[in-house]
């Protein structure tokens, strides 16, 4: 490729991106709809500012999947895998096989032949590991049951990839003579043919590198590449393993994405885990952008206008079907209500690997050329359409599932607004909520856990299920009439946005916030909000009371003591505030401005060390006085 | 034998572990039958007093001692508290208020001053029991009986057997009270209660 055409195009790209994604995430479609229709748009048939060459890019940009998934494995400690095993083999193997022979059923009855029946049914049993768990992500999903399961459920459709790549030329061998039926164990590697039990061995010996690499050597490689102070060298060296282990798993016939997982999950106990995300996460999000347009460019919409009945009639059925076992096998394992929606909505589109295995098919002759394209198309469709699903889950769903339970109250309660939003109701807001219940107040809650809104419906607080970084979200809440928000969400740059957003359309609203680390808490000092108070300190200090107690220390004494350091934090956080505003002018990097302020709380510490306090209850020098006088005959 | 009265003591002492003479009183009389000791500042740091509790615990008992540190002719803020919080209208005080009636409340203090200082001279001094006149009155307003103080004078020239000696008056004067030796007419006539066991 000239290097003309390269430029001409990311800028394409490039364009595309930034002008539909904030648009869409203002409208509250999130950022994969934005790429999708971002894609549609320059794609060959509607500006048609891009040609076919968009599936070479697609393929380029699946390498944001195994990014994405290299990502996840370093958010997830071994152990947490082995605690996921039932749902993962369980949920996500019952899964793949109803739904797989449900379609492949019908499949066969609209006139497919066995085989091809089978390919198809497999390759839309998966569903979109992007799609999905980006758009968890964004929505702060990923960590509920409905997320979970989701989770557990893509990676057993990962692993299984690689089988279903094996089984498919052996279905090919079925519909025309057997002949090569001694093909089945052969693959060629590195352009060397070999049998099964020698792949095998390799596969198991790759692995293995990965896990002993990955354990044992890792962090003394980071430890040198991190003393050299160069941050691209470290952010080579992350980039670097990734692309070494896809190939890796490659070249033995496993799926890359599954290889990334597996790195991440050893790495998750690694010192080096959070610089390896900062470094890997921009890359993840930009590739997998890609990737969305790519689909979104990839919709054949003379296809599709071509007959539109039958391609209508085939997405609806496809969602339906993975929809409904979805929901089914949901119930069974225990997923509750709201979630279980989220759930069945979030899988029951067509993923990126029916992509592939649709090529792979045709290269196989298992299907047809029109088959193919057919496929093609309702796939990337289904992906498309997966976020209008979810929103519509949002809007429609929960409040019809919410309202049916009690609709009385709930109008009741949205007569008056609260004075009081809480946004954010996890382990923080709750302590709030029960002490606010207590003293018979009553508060707004605008919280993304379909669980918690179960609860707290329940217990006659008026609650909203969102993304309280939503300006429309803020105002159904009734912050207009509102006179304070508690911004108690645990994650950091949502936390900040709330906080902006708030500040910047509802001024008379006072903004109470819960700071996550330091950082954060200069990030809401210089916006000025009312309140702030890091969620660690009390707690902390707390316990530390009670160690001086059973220390020796009476009780009033560690109290006195407990509330002295808390007015000496304060104005030790004032100080290192302007020193904070200094450094940000000098750009010094985040962990050494973070080394820096270490430092200097822990000196401000020593300083202050030694202060004898409560002196006036303490007769010591009194007494030493009298018996001065005595001494000296003055009475 | 059961005792005749069931005795409570207070003891405040945001201290304590610096006390000298209060340490020993307690720990003369922290043994005896019949009697419950509440080290106040040690179950109160947040000053957020168990109002409930506290008044359970006067109505299971015959005998309240306020023991404390004499701070700037009065008592340390909890013993203030306290009072504001436990002994409410309705409860203590009031038309309704008779919780407490006919119960008996005693001070024991211990002072950095000596006996001298309390020696009421040109209208320039005060005795201890005029300037524990508001805690008097608070007593009277429960309908309750007012002893003379336990009085410890001069405690920093104090050496340690004169503590010792302090301690073991305090157990005796508390003994008598406990098993009601002397008539409460006899206790009154006293200005310091140290003075019924001579």
């Amino acid at each position: 490729m000239h290097q003309q055409d390269f430029f001409h195009q990311a800028l394409i790209y490039l364009i595309a991106a930034v002008v539909s994604v904030p648009i869409a995430k203002r409208l509250g479609f999130g950022s994969v709809l934005g790429y999708l229709l971002a894609g549609m748009a320059i794609g060959p048939f509607v500006l048609g500012l891009i040609g076919t060459e968009g599936e070479d890019v697609m393929h380029f940009a699946e390498f944001g999947v195994v990014m994405m998934l290299f990502l996840i494995g370093l958010e997830l400690k071994p152990n947490l895998l082995w605690q996921m095993r039932r749902s993962i083999f369980g949920l996500g193997g019952l899964q793949l096989l109803l739904t797989s022979a449900v379609i492949g059923g019908v499949a066969i009855l609209l006139g497919q032949t066995t085989g091809a029946g089978i390919a198809i049914g497999l390759m839309l049993g998966l569903s979109s590991t992007a799609i999905v768990l980006q758009t968890l992500a964004e929505k702060g999903l990923i960590k509920q049951a409905s997320g979970q399961a989701s989770f557990s459920v893509l990676l057993f459709q990962d692993i299984s990839v690689v089988p279903i790549l094996a089984l498919i030329p052996l279905l090919a061998v079925n519909i025309s003579t057997g002949a090569a039926s001694n093909q089945d164990d052969i693959r060629r590697i590195a352009g060397m043919e070999i049998t099964g039990w020698v792949q095998v061995t390799l596969i198991l010996l790759v692995i293995s590198g990965i896990v002993v690499v990955g354990r044992y050597f890792a962090r003394y490689i980071f430890r040198i590449i991190a003393r050299t102070g160069l941050r691209e060298i470290f952010t080579a060296t992350a980039l670097l393993l990734v692309i070494a282990i896809s190939m890796a798993m490659d070249l033995v016939g496993l799926s890359p994405a599954l290889g990334a997982f597996l790195a991440g999950v050893v790495l998750a106990n690694n010192e080096y885990r959070h610089e390896l995300e900062a470094d890997i996460e921009p890359f993840k999000g930009l590739l997998l952008g890609l990737f969305f347009i790519s689909v979104g460019a990839s919709i054949d919409f003379k296809l599709l206008l071509g007959s539109p009945g039958m391609i209508f009639a085939l997405l609806f059925g496809l969602i339906a079907i993975k929809f409904i076992i979805l929901f089914i096998l949901g119930k069974f394992f225990g997923i509750k209500g709201g979630q279980n929606t989220l759930f069945a909505f979030s899988l029951a589109q067509g993923g990126e690997f029916a992509f592939v295995l649709v090529s792979f098919s045709l290269e196989n002759y298992v299907i047809s050329p029109e088959t193919s394209g057919i496929l093609f198309l309702v796939v990337a469709l289904s992906m498309a359409i997966t976020p209008l699903l979810l929103l519509f889950n949002d809007r429609v769903i929960f409040p019809l599932v919410f309202r049916s339970e009690n609709t009385q109250e709930h109008d009741q309660i949205k007569e008056s607004g609260n004075e009081l939003i809480i946004a954010g109701f996890g382990r923080f807001g709750v302590v709030m909520g029960r002490f606010l219940i207590a003293n018979g107040l009553k508060a707004t809650i605008l919280d993304n856990n379909p669980d918690n809104i179960q609860v707290l419906r329940k217990f006659d607080f008026k609650v909203y299920y969102g993304d309280a970084t939503r300006a429309d979200l803020l105002a159904s809440a009734g912050a207009n009439e509102a006179k304070v928000l508690v911004v108690a969400v645990d994650d950091k740059q949502q936390s900040l946005k709330i906080v902006d957003l708030a500040k910047r359309n509802y001024p008379h609203l006072k903004i109470l916030a819960r700071a996550t680390d330091m950082d954060h808490t200069y990030e809401l000092m210089k916006r000025k909000v009312a309140g702030y108070n890091r969620d660690t300190f009390e707690s902390s200090l707390n316990l530390g009371v009670q160690a001086l107690t059973h220390l020796g220390y009476n009780n009033y004494q560690a109290h006195r003591l407990a509330q002295t350091f808390r007015q000496h934090n304060r104005k030790v956080i004032q100080e290192l505030f302007h020193h904070h505003l200094d450094d940000e002018k000098k750009y010094l990097s985040e962990t050494k401005k973070y080394a820096s302020e270490l430092e200097e709380l822990l000196r401000t510490e020593k300083e202050e060390r030694g202060h004898e306090q409560d002196c006036s209850w303490d007769v010591t020098s009194r007494r030493e006085e009298t018996q001065q006088l005595q001494k000296n005959g003055i009475k | 034998m059961v005792p005749k009265k069931r005795i409570l003591i207070l003891f405040f002492h945001p201290l304590a572990h610096k006390s000298r003479v209060n340490r020993v009183l307690i720990n003369s009389v922290k043994e005896m039958e019949g009697i419950t000791i509440k080290n106040m500042y040690d179950l109160y740091p947040d000053f957020h007093i168990d109002v409930k509790a506290e008044q359970r615990d006067l109505l299971n008992h015959d005998l309240i001692i306020w023991q404390h540190p004499f701070y700037w002719y009065s008592s340390p803020s909890l013993l203030k508290e306290w009072i504001d919080l436990v002994l409410v209208h309705g409860f203590a005080y009031g038309r309704e208020g008779k919780a407490l009636a006919g119960k008996q409340i005693m001070t024991a203090i211990t002072t950095g001053g000596r006996n001298e200082a309390y020696i009421p001279e040109d209208g320039k001094r005060y005795s201890v029991p005029q300037l524990l006149a508001p805690f008097e009155q608070t007593v009277h307003l429960c309908r309750m009986n007012y002893l003379p103080p336990f009085v410890v004078h001069g405690t920093h020239l104090l050496e340690e057997r004169d503590i010792l000696e302090a301690g073991s008056n305090y157990r005796k004067v508390i003994q008598m009270l406990r098993d009601e030796s002397l008539s409460e007419e006899e206790i009154r006539k006293e200005n310091y209660i140290n003075h019924i066991i001579l």
